[in-house]
């Protein structure tokens, strides 16, 4: 109802934060934002020094190597290189996956918060946020100790007699959803509940009496009202799960090989090649950038509602 | 039977709290039915039981003679206009006033073509293409309005739709509503804790307080022969005078007035329990010479009023009482501290029961 108000030019006064104010901002953003990138697109361009680092002066074979292959000696005519398009594609739809993981299980934790008693709420977030206490690595190495073949869970199924042999989980594409799916789903948890929580459930009543069922009216009214914070949090999920390393390091095996560990790979050691791992953060951004754009449309669209 | 609603013994408790303790009116075909009574008393509660979003802890509500209490609300042949109007927020006006025919079934083509029949009827059809945030208040309350009058309920259920619209819309909508209501033909069930809105609006009026039918009738019997107190102090403003009781018989109580001055006068049948009350309207008063009349009091306060002037005055016992008199140049005004006679009208004094 607040809409038009909202946004129109009566409380400019009021909202604009202006001069001084913002130098801290741009500051922040121009020395760890802007001036990184900037570094690592130059870094693209550049020439592979052996033993890490660049040679400054301008080359495209970063670029080269990543799209077309020349053969062993690089003198046979080029194809198109497959392996890092591979690479990411199936990061893509490992991300993909894990962020629709994240939305399924997500989306109904987020509705059970919202929907607690004001007071309990903010006990439950604080819960869902317990884990982020402990360091990424340790979580993912204590859910590699967990998963393996003689790990507590495979030994509890065995005890069980529920298995005559370990399940083999770690080095899989599970144990790396597993992983990401443990290492993101606050990213969905939280927005979804910001937008579920000012949900006005009078207008799932309103729907019922329009002789809507529960199911349409989820579909129809509840989903596309609660949107932007599917979406905020679909995009929150999906794009460190795209760069994610740890999880495809250590859970995945050569099978799940992932961005991130392309990436990491280029910085670490003599074996490194900086331009080719700034030239593959750079093609990664770029996709990240259209995911984001489109998302800014969607947003854009709702948002003239 | 010329039933549409029947609510039998509705008991509705949250937890350990009783927000409707008993329940039961009948509701006829084609009309104006207004539950009215003071915040918190259970009429929304009331209104939410028989649309199905709560359940009732006892009691049948009938619909046409079927029992619908248990049934899910979108099961249930009537809509709702919400207080608030809950428009669904990403969809257009005329998406909005089509969305109970779209659940029903219809096809999109005659579903739009209703929905802009729904919205000439609000003279709302230049909206048709708009979101709900871009229009006012009052523009907003009618789409509610279309919205829930466009699949052809059996009944209608409006919990204060006109709270929050400033008076003068107000005033237009309610004349508005109530042809609304006669031209349709459909049941209205209106909730207002607004006394006034009861009272030009409505056939029939069911006064509650704490989850309780206190009176149901027409505005007029309603104001002029109220039962019990507690209506005849909610509806319009009234002097409750301790009397006491001599004999009922055949609707007539005689009765000794403080000040020891005999009166009859219509009771309602049962003899009253506890202590027993006359209500007498301050505008069924007149003024004597002192002595002359039915009381006696000494004028505390004179009220300007424009058209009237309110006379504050006191008896001898203490009971206050208010007179409201014409404001004319004939007559003269007492002056605070006199003493006066009043008269009561005949047949202005009722005793009621607690
Ligand atoms: N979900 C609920 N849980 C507990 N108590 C409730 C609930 N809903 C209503 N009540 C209580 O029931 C009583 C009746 O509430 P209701 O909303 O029906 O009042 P109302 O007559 O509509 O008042 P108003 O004019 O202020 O809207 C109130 O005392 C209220 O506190
Ligand atoms: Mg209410």
């Amino acid at each position: 109802m607040a809409g038009p108000a909202a946004s129109g030019s009566a409380g400019t006064g009021y909202r604009s934060i202006t001069g001084p104010l913002l130098l801290p901002t741009w500051v922040m953003i121009g020395i760890f934002l802007l001036l990184p990138v900037l570094l690592m697109t130059v870094y693209s361009f550049l020439t592979r020094e052996f033993r890490g680092g660049v040679d400054w002066t301008f080359s495209l074979a970063a670029y080269d190597r990543f799209l077309l292959n020349r053969g062993l000696f690089g003198d046979e005519p080029p194809v198109l290189e497959w392996t890092y398009i591979t690479i990411f594609w199936r990061s893509i739809w490992q991300a993909g996956l894990a962020t629709l993981i994240c939305l399924i299980v997500g989306f109904p934790t987020a509705w059970f918060i919202a929907t607690r008693p004001a007071h309990s709420r903010a006990l439950w977030l604080f819960m869902i946020t317990v884990p982020y206490w402990v360091n990424l690595l340790i979580r993912t190495v204590s859910l590699r100790f967990l998963l393996r073949d003689q790990g507590p869970l495979n030994d509890a199924l065995i005890g069980a007699g529920l298995l005559d042999s370990p399940l083999q989980i770690i080095n899989t594409n599970l144990a790396v959803q597993l992983g990401l799916f443990y290492s993101y789903l606050p990213f969905m948890v939280l927005p979804v509940y910001a937008a579920v929580e000012r949900y006005n459930f009078a207008l799932s009543e309103a729907a019922a009496d329009l002789y809507a069922s529960r199911w349409t009216t989820l579909r129809e009214i509840v989903l596309p009202v609660v949107r932007p914070g599917i979406i905020a949090g679909c995009i929150l999920v999906f794009v460190p799960s795209l760069g994610a390393f740890l999880a495809p390091d250590l859970l995945g095996g050569a099978k799940t090989y992932m961005i991130g560990s392309l990436i990491e790979e280029q910085f670490k050691g003599s074996q490194g090649n900086w331009p080719f791992g700034a030239a593959v953060s750079v093609i990664l951004m770029t996709l990240v950038l259209i995911v984001l754009m489109i998302y800014a449309r969607a947003q854009g669209r709702a948002g003239a509602h | 039977m010329d039933e549409v609603v029947g609510v039998h013994g509705v008991v509705k408790r949250f937890g350990t709290f009783t927000a409707l303790a008993g329940v039961s009116l009948t509701i006829g075909h084609n009309q104006f039915f207004t539950l009215l009574g003071p915040s918190g008393c259970g009429k929304t509660t009331l209104l939410r039981c028989i649309a199905g979003f709560e359940d009732v802890s006892e009691g049948t509500i009938l619909l046409e003679g079927r029992d619908i209490a248990r049934l899910a609300p979108n099961l249930r042949p009537v809509n709702t206009v919400f207080q608030h109007y809950a428009l669904f927020p990403h969809m257009t006006v005329a998406q909005n006033v089509a969305f109970g025919l779209k659940m029903q079934g219809m096809a999109p083509g005659p579903r739009l073509k209703r929905a802009g029949e729904m919205l000439e009827l609000v003279h709302l059809s230049a909206f048709a293409d708009r979101f709900p945030s871009q229009l006012s208040g009052g523009q907003q309350q009618r789409v509610a309005l279309a919205r829930a009058l466009a699949p052809q309920p059996k009944v209608l259920l409006l919990d204060e739709p006109l709270s929050a619209l400033d008076l003068k819309l107000r005033q237009a909508m309610r004349v508005e509503l109530k042809q609304l209501q006669e031209g349709t033909g459909i049941t209205f069930i209106f909730v207002t804790h607004d006394q006034e809105e009861a009272l030009t609006m409505s056939d029939r009026i069911a006064v509650m307080s704490a989850g309780e039918v206190r009176q149901i009738g027409s505005a007029r019997e309603i104001y002029e022969a109220p039962v019990n107190r507690f209506v005849a102090g909610f509806i319009g403003e009234t002097n409750l005078l301790p009397v006491r009781v001599g004999s009922i018989a055949g609707g007539m109580a005689r009765v000794l007035l403080p000040g020891g001055h005999p009166l009859t006068c219509p009771a309602a049948d049962a003899v009253p329990a506890g202590s027993p009350h006359v209500s007498i309207r301050p505008e069924r008063m007149t003024l004597v010479p002192p002595g002359t009349g039915d009381l006696d009091a000494t004028v505390d306060r004179l009220i300007y009023l424009g058209t009237d002037l309110q006379v504050q005055a006191r008896l001898a016992d203490g009971t206050a009482l208010h007179l409201r008199l014409q404001n004319s140049a004939r007559a003269t005004p007492p002056e605070a501290g006199s003493t006066i006679g009043i008269v009561i009208e005949d047949g202005a004094a009722r005793l009621l029961a607690d």
